[in-house]
């Protein structure tokens, strides 16, 4: 075919109508290099926080207190090793290796969501990451169905759906504990004091502080800023953090009648940025389990397709 | 001894029984029995299908977006491949 | 209590059940591949449900009022009828295949008798659990060949794995003089019958994995008995913390 090869101004203005029509961008499409590397830094590190997210509550498999709360347990984090699947395959499509980008995460290059890091040291812990931290995710999942790649929205709607029970799931533990012995309230709202403040940090730094955002929004992968999704999650917790009976550590925390949202005080950025950098109480725990993993099942996969080999050499002879 | 990753695989699952298989994903197996028992792992949790294909990916080949004015539009103005383009009189019923 | 013969034996279906599952739900979030993590939990989950079932069938025969959780979470070490099999460490992900295939091959035709059990309520459990437990045994036999006919690493951990569980597979078809009685009157099948089909899955699969059977067949019993190797106690201090620690509680 004989086409004049259309100049790349041209073809980034087309793009950019494509989107502003709200036509999705699918994988053999056309789309600006930094419109790719920014899909497949942000859906590997939402990929990564899906599979390093399992090892918190996965630590608790063992230990949950009855056996249905062991089932639930147990399926919550097996759907977060079918999330990161599924993101994992979105990356793929853009021509991103998915095996290449977990190398990234373990050497540290590519980066997670910050909450992981921080210890699940009781039940209660459980069902408060449940609430406020699947809540927070689901946030910004919500957000994400509507973003301009196909894939990543389609993937999205997938997790969105069967992610609702997650967040129920953590709310109802955490109903049983509040409803339950002195002792079990306390260790609710401990859980709570330790969790609330980096639940309110996964929505990442203030706008004025995030250099990626403008460029996202006109590209469509993100719908609302980080500030506005961190406002929407307080506002919808407050009220069921009351039906608990928990008290949000903040003590600033209050509803602003002119604006309709609650005020709360000030986020410490200066942990959050620690977290990010590895200095987490958990980070280094968290990366090292990950690659552990990959390691010792090397010679799994090895075995795999030697095996697979042989038979297509069988059959081909 | 091989040092290659698990090539990837196309996943299209029937929901049900009457219903088209539908591409639902991907996912790494070393051979067509294992990604065959991924994607019921994977992809069928919770009573998504009764029926599963898996395709190595490099077996898929796509046509060129391209392409697609060219391999799609002609068939836009052919209007009347639709029923919608003919007009019957009033009261002709069934057809 | 009534009927002592048929609690014990539920009992021992339970506990192979809860064991296992328990065992197996170490390795969320730490498998070889992704995918192969979500299998694994995939038979954890099957596993924990047929013992929620089994268990609250134990207590019902008990007649106490115990549920499964009073069951799985309260009892003394020495209360535990699990073969030691499913008590042993997870090791690599050879020794989990094959403690896996071992028993699999041991779960699937006791269930396809079970189902024909003159006790409904077995036989209903047997039918939901034996649509569970075939997916099992296929899913840990295609893995045993590849392991074993995969590469001289994969095939020496799976011998290796092999060589250490064997010893604890005869203790599978334990049999007592009370359970001669249930299966005159047809509630359990003969574990004669069961050891026959047993072989033949496992001659068959290690020998397309060109694995080999050791030759030295000392074998190792007592779970059954209630008594156990040193690695059921810490599993069950992990299983029971919560129970223990914080007695009388709802969760």
């Amino acid at each position: 075919m004989n086409m004049k090869p259309m100049d790349l101004q041209e073809l980034e203005k087309r793009f950019q109508e494509k989107i502003d029509k709200e036509i999705k961008i699918e994988p053999n499409d056309w789309m600006p290099d930094e419109y790719r590397k920014t899909l497949i830094r942000q859906i590997s590190q939402h990929a990564h926080s899906e599979i390093v997210g399992m090892l918190p509550e996965g630590n608790w498999i063992t230990r949950a207190p009855n056996l249905r709360r062991k089932a639930v347990l147990l399926a919550k984090v097996q759907d977060e090793a079918g999330h990161g699947l599924y993101l994992y395959s979105s990356v793929e499509t853009l021509g991103a290796d998915r095996e290449a980008t977990i190398d990234d995460l373990h050497s540290g290059k590519a980066k997670y969501s910050s909450i992981f890091n921080y210890p699940a040291v009781t039940w209660a812990d459980i069902g408060t990451i449940g609430w406020l931290v699947d809540g927070a995710a689901i946030m910004n999942q919500v957000a994400l169905c509507r973003c301009s790649y196909g894939p990543y929205a389609r993937g999205m709607v997938k997790i969105c759906k069967e992610e609702s029970f997650h967040q129920r799931q953590g709310f109802e533990s955490l109903v049983t504990l509040c409803n339950g012995t002195p002792t079990q309230k306390a260790m609710a709202q401990d859980a709570m004091n330790r969790f609330w403040w980096p639940s309110l940090m996964m929505f990442g730094p203030s706008d004025d502080e995030s250099p990626n955002s403008a460029q996202s929004m006109k590209w469509k992968i993100k719908r609302f800023s980080n500030d506005e999704l961190r406002q929407s999650f307080v506002d919808a917790t407050v009220p069921q953090a009351e039906i608990l009976g928990l008290t949000i550590p903040d003590p600033n925390l209050k509803w602003n009648e002119e604006t309709g949202h609650y005020d709360f005080s000030p986020i410490n950025w200066d942990e959050f940025w620690q977290v990010v950098k590895g200095n987490g109480p958990c980070n280094k725990e968290r990366i090292e389990a990950r690659t552990k993993a990959k390691e010792e099942g090397m010679w799994v996969r090895e075995a795999a397709m030697a095996y697979a080999e042989k038979r297509a050499l069988k059959k081909t002879a | 001894m091989s040092n290659k990753e698990w090539p990837l695989w196309e996943v299209f699952i029937r929901s049900k029984q009457g219903l088209n298989h539908k591409h639902v994903g991907s996912l790494r197996a070393p051979d067509a029995t294992l990604a065959l028992a991924n994607a019921r792992d994977v992809y069928t949790r919770r009573s998504e299908g009764i029926s599963i294909w898996v395709i190595e990916s490099n077996n898929v080949h796509a046509s060129d977006p391209s392409d697609a004015d060219s391999l799609f539009e002609p068939s836009d103005t052919k209007v009347y491949r639709h029923p919608t383009f003919y007009e019957v009189p009033d009261g002709i019923k069934h057809m | 209590m009534k009927n002592e013969a048929l609690y014990n034996y539920v009992l021992r279906l339970g506990d192979d059940s809860l064991i296992l599952g328990q065992r197996l739900g170490e390795w969320c979030g730490h498998g070889p591949i992704l995918e192969e993590d979500i299998a694994m939990t995939n038979i954890s989950l099957d596993l924990i449900g047929q013992a929620m079932s089994l268990l609250d069938y134990v207590g019902e025969i008990e007649g106490q009022g115990k549920d499964h959780d009073a069951l799985a979470f309260l009892r003394f070490e020495n209360e535990y009828r699990n073969a030691l099999l499913l008590e042993q460490p997870n090791g690599d992900f050879a020794n989990t295949m094959m403690r896996q295939f071992l028993f699999d091959a041991f779960r699937k035709p006791l269930y396809e008798k079970l189902l024909e059990s003159t006790d409904q309520q077995i036989a209903a459990i047997a039918e939901k659990s034996l649509k569970e437990t075939k997916y099992h045994l296929k899913h840990s036999s295609e893995w045993i060949i590849r392991l074993g006919d995969g590469t001289d690493e994969s095939h020496q951990r799976a011998q290796t794995a092999l060589d250490l569980l064997w010893r604890y597979t005869d203790e599978l078809f334990f049999e007592t003089a009370d359970d001669v009685s249930l299966v005159a009157s047809g509630i359990v099948p003969s574990m004669n019958e069961i050891k026959t089909q047993w072989s033949k899955t496992v001659q068959s699969v290690l020998e397309e994995a060109t694995l080999v059977i050791p030759t030295n067949n000392w074998q190792f019993e007592g779970g059954r008995r209630g008594i156990h190797s040193e690695h059921l106690g810490f599993l069950l201090a992990d299983l029971q913390y919560m129970q223990r620690a914080y007695p009388n509680m709802k969760w």
